[in-house]
């Protein structure tokens, strides 16, 4: 779209490196010829996912108005970039950030490309990286280019590649860690980028690094490969090396990695990786998506037939300098500050403390701190990105990274030097407290721009950072260290299962209406690098959630014991009681000429009238279906309370009678007379519902429907923990999906 | 006349009056009812939301062509017209759709009911941005360039009415200029400026 965009190239001549630069000509030839009709549509999705290009919301030419679908008209008519996907549509970029590191350079590019290609705003992710939204394909190749003459490629940012690969961004400076864990993560990083090995994978691949077990900021147990630093003493002398986790992810269904090996030398964590990545693309799924991600291989084989696996195809590997080459360097490797350390400030405006309290850590080096900068939402403006390249060039040696929970933090900062710097935020709207405080929200793009969404999770993030903001100083000590995190769906880009209070979209039916709802996910933990994950407790309407934060915050202040974490208190009260206490709040609305409910936050647009249930046998059958699907959803979470008592056998066969009574209730719909034999059910709901596609996700396809399948087949079983929490999640996942088909019923199928 | 530099990609900002007293949430639903009633001839997609970002773009109508926005970067709230898609002719057919566009879309704000009245044209104050480095860098030397056709068409918009101009000193920033003119126009009178 830009006009300098046949500019650009020769412009930059010189200052991109020659790998990327060539990358990025052929990347522009593959447009050029995409346009041509001359290469697939199919292929050319991937070539540009490759490139961290993603498509949007909209992007299939049809848009909800609020009373029915407009289809929108695009200049490069029938074009595609993607299957379904339309050559002008708007779409998003993904930005690699490694470690998330950068420095006032970058930041002043990002600013640049925000203002010129987006909308003025650059969004911080969940994994260190960089999203612009509403950016034109044809502009791609420019922002690219600048991208890499600044030193940022976005190779691999997306498709089925090694993704970011993230790390602590306290490393280096955290008075727990066991070594900084930065030089091993940009080795890594650089390794597997465009690796031969890493070319055929049925799914992505994520890399996370910790320096210590403890806290959060790797969260190593819910990535695909993790690594956890370590020491162990060899003829008298500290060995470093780390501790090496496979098979995590969150997803639809969050898998806790597995330890490969507790001490792993550092001269082995490339080719271990490379040959884990071998084994992966091997072995792993391709043809199902829904199955392909390593966790599931680990789960398949077992963690110790895996490493053998492995281990095998480790020796088979060619020596590569590459391995370590880097390890002396690392082992030198250290940060310096620009000015010297000082001392803790004394007299100071209370805003000025409350910021020090929440915005600040000593590191390990006395005198020096690092500052977070809380981003709402994860997101800074052009303007903003150059008042912090000018901080971070004033008071550091440019030392500053992302974080994971969508801040910045400014590391090597003097004492003495931070009156000055919380000035200097605070002058352009960055000196806000709270961060990593209740207030801090962590949430995905949700309906907002995300093709996947259900409900507005930026909406309600947006709408629960403005109620907290407001009180958040009343709030007691214990409430302000929760963490609440937002997805729009249930695939967990807002890390739903790790939050104290964690949602995720799902729609539900009122009154012939659908209505945005969030599934209220309770029992996960943040700590621990992520130490365990929650489970849903009770889809409530959107417009409900801020009251079941006040209710939920206002009960553990009231009940909790001494010193007692909300994990530990939501166990000790356990879900069925804590359900009870939200149960009005899953109520639709008394008064049915409020409308409130029926809109989403921050979207006034009626949500999904479109899919408003028009049918011709309204009433008992309406009402029996929802009935049904009710009970359906309390039998699942009948079995997440067996489970959390212990009884694993009850737990899993609750569960898979949860999705046989959520298929019954669709089958019913059209054959009123289906016996409970679950043979018959499945075999009803296989004709009716999975081969006629009615009951397809638009973008998981049939992934649900293979839930109850595989649960059916597996039913004479014995379970274990893991299996029947698999299968908690899954028959979840299959009742909300049972929702959304029930939903879509009354004008795709008609009832 | 004709400047070396080709204005493409023009930014128009029209300033509001009393900018404290403007709630920017009603905004959403009246562009989301634009895009539903297609109420321009440019293509518009979306709306998006940045009320929570300290002198952000506030909340955005995007379009295909071109956003609109009532946007508070640098503290100044108002209405703008950001030309994503290239355009034919010369710089004054270009700068001239650019302030059209932005003013059009600033009577229709006026007349929504939902804004309560609250959304004014403040009547004396213009930024005029060029959203594209390569082709104009924010420079002393970029103002030298363009302002010839820049005086040109002010002294059309204005009709010879005296005005400032100041150019944001920030290379870094987009190329800007802020025009501050002495009468107070009306959104109407500047629309016939621009007609006749």
């Amino acid at each position: 779209m830009k006009v300098s965009n046949t500019q650009w190239k020769e412009k930059l001549s010189g200052k991109m490196p020659e790998n990327l630069a060539r990358e990025l000509d052929i990347y522009e030839t593959e447009i050029a010829l995409r346009k041509q009709g001359k290469i697939d549509e199919r292929l050319f999705a991937e070539t540009r996912l490759r490139r961290g290009t993603y498509g949007q919301r909209y992007d299939n030419g049809q848009r909800y108005d609020g009373t029915k679908f407009q289809e929108i008209t695009y200049p490069s008519g029938d074009l595609t970039k993607g299957p379904n996907t339309m050559w002008d549509a708007p779409g998003m970029q993904r930005i690699k950030i490694p470690g998330g590191g950068l420095n006032a350079d970058q930041l002043e590019t990002m600013a640049e490309l925000a203002e010129e290609y987006s909308d003025n705003i650059a969004h911080v992710t969940t994994r260190q990286d960089f999203q612009l939204h509403y950016i034109h394909i044809d502009d791609t190749p420019s922002l690219m280019r600048r991208l890499a003459a600044a030193g940022i490629t976005t190779r691999e940012a997306c498709g089925n590649s090694v993704r970011n690969v993230t790390a602590c961004p306290y490393a280096g400076t955290c008075q727990d860690e066991v070594f900084d864990v930065t030089p091993y993560s940009h080795a890594l990083a650089k390794f597997l980028l465009g690796h031969p090995d890493c070319q055929n994978f049925g799914r992505k691949f994520k890399p996370a690094f910790s320096g210590c077990a403890q806290h959060a900021c790797g969260l190593t147990n819910m990535h695909d490969v993790g690594f956890i630093a370590s020491t162990r003493n060899e003829n008298g002398a500290q060995k470093r090396g780390f501790q090496m986790f496979v098979g995590g992810g969150l997803g639809t269904v969050p898998y806790m990695a597995k330890l490969f090996d507790s001490f792993v030398p550092v001269e082995e964590i490339l080719p271990l990786t490379q040959a884990i990545a071998r084994v992966f693309a091997r072995l792993g799924e391709k043809k199902n998506r829904n199955r392909a991600r390593i966790k599931f291989l680990v789960h398949d084989l077992g963690i110790e037939k895996f490493k053998e696996l492995v281990l095998e195809e480790r020796k088979t590997l060619a020596p590569d300098l590459r391995w370590t080459d880097f390890v002396k360097d690392a082992e030198q490797f250290v940060e310096a500050p620009l000015r010297q350390a000082g001392e803790w400030p004394s007299a100071a405006s209370e805003g000025f403390q409350r910021w020090l309290k929440t915005n600040t850590r000593a590191q390990k080096q006395p005198g020096y701190v690092v500052v977070t900068v809380a981003l709402p939402l994860g997101d800074i403006t052009a303007n903003q990105l150059r008042a912090l390249a000018d901080i971070v060039r004033r008071f550091t040696k440019e030392t500053i990274r992302t974080t994971i929970e969508q801040n910045f933090v400014i590391r090597w900062v003097s004492q003495n030097d931070l009156p000055e710097v919380y000035k200097a935020l605070e002058a352009v709207g960055l000196g806000d407290p709270g961060a990593g405080a209740i207030v801090d929200i962590v949430t995905c793009p949700g309906t907002d721009t995300c093709k996947l969404g259900i409900s507005s999770s930026r909406g309600l993030a947006g709408e629960l950072h403005k109620r907290l903001a407001e009180k958040s100083y009343q709030l007691d000590e214990s409430v302000q260290h929760l963490h609440i995190k937002i997805s729009g769906c249930f695939n967990s880009c807002g890390q739903h299962h790790v939050a104290d209070l964690g949602f995720y979209g799902v729609s539900r039916k009122v009154g012939g209406f659908a209505v945005p709802h969030f599934q209220v996910v309770l029992g996960g933990e943040w700590e621990h690098n992520a130490g365990s994950y929650g489970l849903p407790v009770a889809a409530i309407p959107s417009k409900n959630i801020p009251q079941v934060v006040t209710r939920l915050t206002e009960r553990y202040v009231a009940d909790r014991t001494h010193g007692e974490t909300f994990k530990d208190f939501v166990k000790r009260v356990g879900k069925v009681e804590l359900k009870k206490a939200l149960e009005d709040l899953a109520k639709p609305p008394a008064d049915p000429s409020d409308r409130s409910f029926f809109s989403d936050w921050g979207d006034p647009r009626e949500y999904t009238l479109g899919d408003m249930g028009v049918g011709e046998c309204a009433g008992e059958v309406v009402s029996s279906i929802e009935f049904d699907l009710a009970a359906a959803e309390r039998e699942v979470f009948e079995a997440q309370v067996a489970l959390e008592s212990g009884q694993i056998e009850k737990a899993g066969k609750t569960a898979y009678q949860s999705m046989v009574h959520a298929a019954k209730a669709l089958v019913k719909i059209n054959h009123q007379n289906i016996s409970d034999d679950p043979g018959e059910i499945v075999a009803e709901f296989r004709t009716r519902f999975y081969d006629t596609q009615k009951f397809w996700d638009p973008y998981a396809g049939g992934k649900f429907a293979n839930y109850l399948f595989d649960a059916h087949q597996k039913a004479s079983q014995p379970h274990t923990g893991d299996s029947s929490r698999y299968l908690i999640d899954e028959a979840q996942l299959f009742i909300d999906a049972a929702h959304s088909c029930y939903n879509k019923m009354g004008t795709a199928v008609g009832v | 006349m004709s400047s070396p530099i080709n204005l493409q990609h023009v930014n128009v900002k029209l300033l509001v009056k009393d900018p404290e007293s403007v709630d920017l949430e009603p905004l959403i639903p009246v562009f989301h009812s634009w895009i539903r009633d297609h109420v321009f001839d440019e293509l518009l997609l979306d709306v998006a939301d940045y009320r929570h970002v300290h002198e952000g773009p506030g909340v955005v109508l995007i379009g295909h062509q071109a956003n609109y926005s009532v946007d508070n970067t640098d503290n100044r709230l108002g209405v703008r017209y950001n030309r994503k898609a290239p355009l034919d002719g010369t710089n004054q057919d270009r700068l001239t759709q650019a302030t059209r566009a932005a003013l059009t879309a600033f009577q229709r704000l006026e007349a929504e009911s939902g804004l309560k009245g609250k959304l004014r044209f403040g009547g004396r104050e213009v930024e005029v941005f060029i959203n594209d480095r390569l082709l104009a860098p924010n420079l002393a030397a970029t103002l030298e360039a363009v302002k010839p056709e820049l005086q040109a068409f002010l002294k059309k918009l204005f009709r010879d009415s005296e005005y400032s101009l100041s150019h944001g000193a920030d290379p870094r920033g987009l190329f800007a200029v802020a025009v501050k003119t002495s009468l107070e126009f009306a959104l109407a009178d500047l629309l016939a400026n621009l007609a006749s």
